[in-house]
């Protein structure tokens, strides 16, 4: 529990409306932590529990300890592995996209003209939306029969009518391009700021030199932009990772299991037919070691960055 | 170029900037305007989209090719927020036609052979929404200002490892804490119940909340305590008379965050809710019409989804940055 290092003697008897400043701490800090702790820290222990046992929530049995065989029976199964794939790829391709287009987003509302601040607070809405909402609402858009997303292509020139929801090989593609609409600016807020925060003499510095552009957008800008890109990385990685309100309403993990993520998965288990709890748990722990791991290699690079 | 020579000299704005004279690649001005507006456009067809279903009748949501041009209803808003059963000719819908004691609503779904018979569930599920949004909100905004204040103001044993634990909690996936939470909930009767819901919104908008506070509380300098103390203030008088005045915005900016979070959460409230405390965001799915999905009525349920988040995205645009980064970004 939370105490504190210095401590100024008070005397005692003192009333309640005076308390001690290690009084206070306590007293503010306690119910965040005790609320935590039997939200987050217990369940966090339970689940751990679960993922050793075979049990199912609907099952009038309790749990019963089958040590590793959860967790083998998952790793060695193809289909997980294939959902693993899934989730991977889809984070890796939208994360990418989303850098792409919010950097260029960025750039383009880096320099301010009549409007521009409407315009960024426009653009940064999606982000703000409920994603099942904006999962459901896309669904309606990609429709085949009177969706407008095949109108628009088609009348941009791209003759390309299809059911994006339908096909196999395009549905993940569908998520990625709502996940890409909704969270492009999230990126470029961040590299807005860091490129607003760059002081304009490292580049009157370089034209001085008379260093091309490309070398000044490589040497000043990006250097510059880095810290906050990384932790606009690091944040919708680890979103991605555990990607499940969008897709649940775009998709539900269909057509057959073309989009199924492993969050889609877990809940399928978990709160699905069987209610395989045991089983489960062992997969959220999976994703949750996953989870950690990328976001442990990217807060190093980002550290690392910060002080070289 | 051009503007570049019409910009005076002695402003040393953005647009004099050196890095924009060299290189011959780079975009002028006007086509940087252009081009922005066009992608904004863009990015916000899906949004335009969404609020012209929400006004069209069912036939016109799902007329291929899609309207841009329909003559507004409220159809959708209707068949929402009411439940209707069909009528034919001998179960007197002209009868009910003919009658002179009918509300608006009445009629536009009379032309559709549909006669109101109550509110949907919908209602009481929005009505949910509100009030566990609302009451997690106030708690969990109340505990961050509370903590927060702590964190930021006393020296705190392992202050670091503690907040790094606080933010650890909001960074899990929510499906692994759910299924112990469904277990522990279904033990103690707090599952598919209010309390049970305000109870994890809070939790879940605790740590976004703590943090954000403390930063807030970080930026009011500690001199006006100090100053408050010596005129013999108690700590407690002090927070509460100097402190909280002074964190009133970002009390404001903490407290709109965590609105828009309780409100838009699908995934606890899909798995722990079914019926007694469910939410908006998991059953617009399941307003379904007669006839297949009523794509007006979701257009329209959205709709109370995107109203609120651009109200908000405008009147918090100076703390979004903050917000989505949880105060770790502040400009």
């Amino acid at each position: 529990m939370a105490t504190m290092t210095k401590e100024v003697p008070r005397p005692p008897g003192m009333s309640r409306r005076n308390l001690g400043d290690r009084g206070i701490t306590n007293l503010f800090v306690a119910p965040t932590l005790i609320l935590l702790i039997l939200w987050n820290v217990f369940p966090l222990f339970y689940s751990l529990y679960l993922s050793f046992t075979s049990y199912s929530a609907i099952a009038k049995k309790v749990p019963v300890w089958v040590g590793f065989q959860n967790y083998v029976t998952l790793l060695t199964s193809e289909q997980i592995w294939g959902y693993f794939a899934t989730t991977g790829r889809y984070a890796l391709i939208s994360v990418t996209l989303e850098v792409i287009v919010g950097f260029a987003l960025a750039m383009l509302l880096r320099e301010k003209f009549k409007g521009s601040g409407v315009l960024t607070t426009l653009i940064l809405v999606p982000m703000m939306l409920s994603p099942v909402v904006v999962g459901l609402f896309w669904s309606l858009i990609f429709n085949p029969g009177y969706g407008i997303f095949n109108y628009l292509i088609h009348w941009m020139g791209v003759p390309l009518i299809t059911d994006w929801l339908g096909k196999t090989y395009l549905a993940l593609w569908a998520v990625v391009i709502v996940d890409v609409w909704m969270w492009s600016p999230f990126v470029m807020l961040l590299v807005l700021s860091g490129l607003t925060a760059i002081p304009d003499y490292l580049y009157e510095a370089a034209a001085i030199d008379r260093a091309s552009s490309w070398f000044q957008f490589r040497r000043i800008t990006l250097p510059q932009v880095a810290p906050l890109l990384l932790i606009a990385i690091l944040f919708r990685t680890m979103e991605a990772l555990k990607s499940f309100d969008v897709i649940m309403g775009l998709t539900g993990g269909g057509p057959g299991e073309a989009t199924r993520t492993v969050s889609i998965e877990i809940y399928l288990r978990a709160f699905g037919g069987q209610f395989r709890t045991g089983s489960a748990s062992a997969l959220a722990y999976l994703i949750l070691i996953v989870i950690i791991a990328v976001s442990n290699i990217y807060i190093t690079a980002i550290n690392r960055i910060r002080e070289g | 170029m051009s503007d570049n020579l019409s910009s005076s000299p002695k402003q040393f704005n953005y647009a004099t900037r050196v890095d924009k004279v060299t290189g011959n690649w780079r975009l002028t001005r006007s086509i940087r305007i252009i081009l922005t507006v066009v992608v904004a456009i863009i990015m916000l067809i899906p949004v335009a989209w969404m609020i012209m279903t929400a006004f069209k009748s069912r036939a016109d949501a799902v007329a291929a090719p899609p309207k841009v041009f329909f003559e507004p209803s409220m159809e959708g808003f209707i068949a929402l927020l009411t439940q209707r059963r069909q009528l034919t000719a001998e179960q007197g819908l002209q009868e009910l036609q003919n009658r002179t004691d009918l509300k608006w609503y009445d009629r536009v779904m009379l032309k559709r052979g549909q006669q109101i018979i109550d509110k949907s569930e919908y209602v009481d599920y929005l009505t949910n929404s509100v009030i566990i949004s609302v009451t997690s909100t106030i708690f969990s905004v109340a505990l961050g200002v509370l903590a927060g204040y702590a964190f930021s103001r006393f020296p705190v044993k392992g202050k670091d490892d503690l907040m790094f634990f606080i933010l650890s909690t909001r960074m899990l996936p929510a499906v692994v804490v759910t299924i112990p939470i469904f277990l522990m909930y279904r033990q103690v009767g707090l599952y598919d119940s209010r309390v049970g819901m305000i109870l994890l919104y809070t939790v879940f908008n605790l740590s976004f909340s703590v943090w954000l506070m403390k930063g807030f509380i970080d930026e009011i300098p500690r001199e006006y305590e100090e100053a408050a103390l010596v005129d013999g203030y108690s700590r407690i008088q002090a927070f509460l008379r100097v402190v909280l005045p002074q964190a009133v915005t970002g009390i404001a900016a903490t407290t709109v965050f965590c609105l828009i979070f309780a409100w838009n959460e699908f995934g606890f409230a899909l798995m722990l809710t079914t019926e007694k405390a469910r939410t908006a965001p998991p059953s617009i799915p399941s307003v379904l019409g007669t006839g297949g999905i009523e794509w007006a009525a979701i257009a329209a349920g959205s709709l109370g989804f995107l109203i609120p988040v651009v109200i908000v995205t405008f009147a918090l645009r100076d703390y979004l940055l903050r917000g989505v980064t949880f105060g770790a970004v502040r400009r």
